[in-house]
């Protein structure tokens, strides 16, 4: 009679039985959404400093994992059909919406997620995919920028990155993305805060470890934004570059700051080749 | 005859043990009691309650106490109560099922405040009331972010 | 941008005699009233969904009476044996009175 909860006993069983080894690593779940599988292992490609390569979601127990496998049981889909209105929204003094210039997001938009971080030409820097959405609302539609890490903007970028769901995670980071990339890359081995914690300290030497009763993944980004339990709204990876720095006790850099579009960069990168899960479910 | 405390005692445990006999489940909240008795009480009108014949599904282990997937059953069920005995108040949520239901269960996500049982109480369509529990453990996070 | 905003999902066609599941979330943040305000340090007053109800052509099919334990964008599945084609209405209640509803029309299969 009750399919779900029979799924679900049967998953606790597991887990107990199995709880010795589920706490050395990532389980062996497979991700399928709408019939299409994603790539959440995969060996460390040349340089890599992680083998195998593995999606957060694999860290996660079956029943957050099952969350994100239906599109209507995933609770970020309601914030992405809000999105979805805001795309065809005309708002601005300049009367456009985002849809009068880039027509049906799920043409346009189709794959601009899986570069992102990519330096901006015009703008001389690195762009987080936040930046091209303000540019165009402020440049384009004469409408205000929207709050970084804030509802509004993170289901924007959730509805623009699900339009790559499935492709693989591929930052260019050669050219003039390469200063970005090593600024990146020093904050992510710097350690930071009272408690002294850099990002490899917990995501690269502990990774399927314990952190109190947490699992830990390797901090990859490919799922984001993300609905988290937590706080039971989409969040984006700064604003969880902002909680993990804040918890090592140090003043974090902001949300849109240069340091964390930088260190988005290099995320980015560790992660080349595993599927864009946007917008995923983690605890 | 006169009473003394141990007389009075005895009294009161022979009531306790003979409400515990008669009607009332045999779950003690006794010690992080919320309301939990006083809410199946009120759901039940008093009247008696059979273990057992209600489902629940949930995870043994929940990975954020803040959204833990639930699903309740119980067949021929007009009403099915969820409590959470270890939450500051007992209450979390009560189908009503109707004839053009399907089957007799619905799923949801429920808060629970730290490790605890949860407790399905259904009334079924004869007026009977049957009732079952499902301990959770919530884990605390991590570093939490 | 409205912040509340229901989903259903429903066949489009069922048979008649035919039990079909039906899911449904409405984005709310379900205030408890249990949480304080990390600034003012005074509590944060209580604004929920309290009812959902499920209705076929005007019959109920199941309701909903919550509290505060249930998660923020509330998550409710249940099923409906379909009785021939018809509209299925969905009503929730907000705690400050406002009724947020959805229809879906199921066809003959």
């Amino acid at each position: 009679m009750l399919k779900k909860a029979i799924v679900l006993a049967g998953a606790a069983a597991l887990t107990g039985l199995a709880s010795t080894a589920v706490l050395a690593g990532p389980d062996d779940d497979e991700l399928v959404i709408d019939g299409e599988t994603f790539v959440t292992e995969l060996p460390g490609f040349e340089g890599s400093p992680l083998d195998p390569i593995y999606s957060g979601w694999r860290f996660r127990d079956d029943a957050t994992q099952a969350l994100e496998m239906d599109d209507f049981e995933n609770p970020a889909f309601v914030f992405v059909e809000q999105a979805a209105e805001s795309w065809e929204t005309v708002e601005g003094t300049e009367g456009k919406s985002c849809a009068s210039c880039h027509g049906a997001v799920e043409e346009s938009m189709k794959g601009v997620r899986a570069s992102m971080p990519s330096y901006n030409e015009a703008a001389g820097e690195l762009w987080s995919l936040e930046n091209y959405v303000n540019f165009c609302r402020t440049e384009r539609m004469g409408a205000d920028a929207l709050k970084w890490d804030g509802d509004e903007l993170n289901a924007m970028t959730a509805l623009i990155a699900l339009q790559s769901r499935g492709m693989p995670m591929a930052p260019v980071i050669d050219g003039p993305a390469a200063e970005w990339f090593e600024r990146g890359k020093e904050i992510y081995y710097t350690r930071y805060g009272q408690l002294e914690l850099s990002c490899a300290n917990c995501h690269e030497d502990h990774t399927g470890d314990m952190i109190r009763a947490d699992h830990l993944s390797q901090g990859q980004i490919n799922g984001f934004p993300t609905y988290r339990f937590k706080n039971t709204k989409l969040n984006s990876a700064h604003g969880r570059f902002k909680g993990c720095i804040r918890d090592t006790r140090a003043e974090t850099f902001a949300p849109g700051s240069p340091e964390f579009r930088a260190l988005e960069l290099y995320v980015a990168w560790r992660g080349q080749g595993l599927s864009i899960e946007s917008p995923s479910v983690r605890n | 005859m006169e009473w003394t405390r141990r007389d009075f005692g005895a009294l009161c445990a022979g009531a306790v043990a003979t409400a515990a006999l008669v009607g009332r489940p045999g779950f003690a909240f006794a010690a992080d009691d919320n309301g939990t008795q006083a809410a199946i009480d009120a759901f039940t009108g008093g009247a008696p309650v059979a273990e057992g014949g209600v489902d629940i599904g949930a995870p043994e282990i929940a990975e954020n106490g803040n959204t833990v997937p639930i699903e309740v059953g119980a067949e021929n069920a007009a009403a099915i109560m969820i409590l959470a005995s270890g939450n500051p108040n007992p209450g979390v949520v009560t189908f009503e099922f109707t004839p053009l239901s399907g089957a007799r269960s619905a799923s949801t996500r429920i808060r629970l405040a730290k490790t605890q049982d949860v407790i399905a109480v259904a009334r079924l369509e004869d007026g009977s009331f049957a009732m079952a529990r499902r301990p959770v453990k919530v884990t605390i996070g991590g570093c939490g972010g | 941008m409205s912040n509340v905003k229901p989903r259903v999902k429903v066949p489009k066609s069922a048979a008649a005699g035919e039990v079909i599941t039906i899911k449904t979330l409405i984005s709310h943040p379900m205030e408890s009233g249990q949480r304080k305000d990390s600034k003012t340090g005074e509590v944060i007053p209580r604004k929920i969904i309290n009812t959902f109800t499920a209705t076929f052509e005007g019959e109920p099919v199941f309701k909903a009476k919550i509290e505060p334990a249930v998660a923020a964008n509330p998550y409710i599945e249940f099923s409906m044996k379909v009785p021939g084609p018809g509209t299925l209405r969905f009503e929730w209640l907000d705690d400050d009175g406002t009724i947020y509803d959805l229809e879906k029309s199921i066809a003959a299969a």
